[in-house]
């Protein structure tokens, strides 16, 4: 059977493009200027708007929990960091969560959600069923965006809470925002 | 050939330290920078394995005009090898790695690491594109190194091979909210360290 279906893939490109602006611009707004990503389809606008910036800087990492840590190191240093990733990494940081939790630090991920959405690939929806829970156990707080309109709002509020409020926050990207990969395609 | 005692290879590297940051993993290198004293410049981990050079980047790329010394063992450095390649790819100038090497786990029963089997790594180290690396044996050669971690304007990074033996633990405060006012304090100043 052909997973072609356009119907997938919830909105067209034009929207992925508009969201991954307007979050970069949120970074840009609040400071956020060290941007680390383990890469994702679904960042990719976003990485792209980050890399084309000398203002931020980018960090590409090996695994997800290196972030985590990053960011802690930033903010030591009086600077904000954001961890952009897919859930399938949120295994990966379950540990290095303790970091900015014990110390009372603020840390931001973005996570864009694979697994759910009209997934074609088994191997990872167990990781994709498993990542807000992981995530709330871990004492992350965790926020959603399931549409386009969501998207800027949830990301500034989450900005602001895991800064303001030095705390560790969330904002899950649903797949359902995204897009399902698509394997028959030659999508990313 | 009898190994370097860890602590008075520190206590030589952080001589006349001055703007030295220094971010230690957790377990002996923790003991081995509170032996020395307690700093505000000092950032000892309680956990997170495999984080501190990652912590030191992060510090490095945010403080471009302190100098920062990850301090850790070989065993917190194998659980983090990736940041490795990480950070080669950054290449922060004001970076330093220094791996304190008893080819032990040494919190857990002194069980050999892949150190004391087949792993070198400052091999590792050179494959991820790290220009300038040291293994270190000899007390003669720790005066370099202590020069290069002021003067070098490049990324470094250095294994320290220590003996084994286990020393009496010197505990640095754990309570991380202090740690962390406290080093944000000394860098940013008592007012800005409590802004976000």
């Amino acid at each position: 059977m052909r997973i072609t279906d356009e119907s997938l893939a919830a909105h067209p490109q034009q929207h992925v493009q508009q969201w991954a602006e307007g979050v970069y611009e949120l970074f840009k707004a609040h400071h956020v200027d060290l941007i680390s990503f383990v890469p994702d389809g679904g960042h990719k606008h976003l990485i792209a708007y980050c890399q084309s910036d000398p203002a931020l800087r980018t960090v590409t990492l090996t695994t997800e929990e290196e972030g985590i840590a990053l960011a802690a190191g930033a903010f030591l240093g009086g600077k904000r960091s954001a961890l952009l990733m897919q859930s399938s990494g949120v295994g990966n940081c379950i540990n290095m969560l303790s970091l900015p939790r014990v110390c009372n630090m603020p840390f931001l991920a973005l996570v864009t959600m694979r697994g759910e959405w009209g997934e074609f690939n088994p191997w990872q929806v167990p990781m994709g069923q498993s990542t807000p829970v992981i995530l709330e156990a871990s004492g992350v707080i965790v926020y959603r965006a399931d549409s386009v309109e969501e998207v800027c709002p949830t990301v500034e509020a989450a900005i602001m809470l895991a800064f303001q409020s030095r705390r560790s926050v969330v904002v899950l990207l649903s797949q359902k925002l995204i897009g399902a990969k698509n394997f028959t395609r030659g999508d990313k | 050939m009898s190994r370097l005692n860890r602590r008075d290879a520190l206590r030589a590297l952080l001589c006349e330290r001055e703007k030295v940051i220094v971010v230690t993993g957790l377990g002996s290198p923790a003991y081995d920078l509170a032996s020395c004293g307690n700093e505000p410049l000092d950032f000892p981990l309680w956990g997170a394995m495999g984080g501190a050079a990652m912590v030191g980047l992060g510090l490095a790329l945010a403080q471009p005009e302190y100098k920062v010394l990850v301090l850790t063992g070989d065993g917190e450095m194998l659980m983090g090898l990736g940041s490795l390649a990480t950070i080669a790819a950054q290449r922060p100038s004001n970076l330093r790695i220094v791996v304190m090497d008893n080819e032990r786990f040494g919190e857990t029963g002194q069980q050999h690491t892949h150190t004391a089997a087949s792993t070198d790594l400052a091999a590792v180290a050179a494959g991820c594109g790290f220009q300038h690396i040291r293994t270190i044996r000899l007390a003669s050669e720790l005066e370099p190194l202590r020069v290069d971690l002021h003067a070098l304007d490049d990324l470094l990074f250095a294994v320290v091979k220590v003996s084994p033996e286990e020393l009496p633990r010197v505990l640095p405060p754990r309570d991380g909210a202090y740690l962390t006012h406290r080093l944000r304090a000394a860098l940013l100043g008592a007012e800005l360290a409590l802004e976000a």
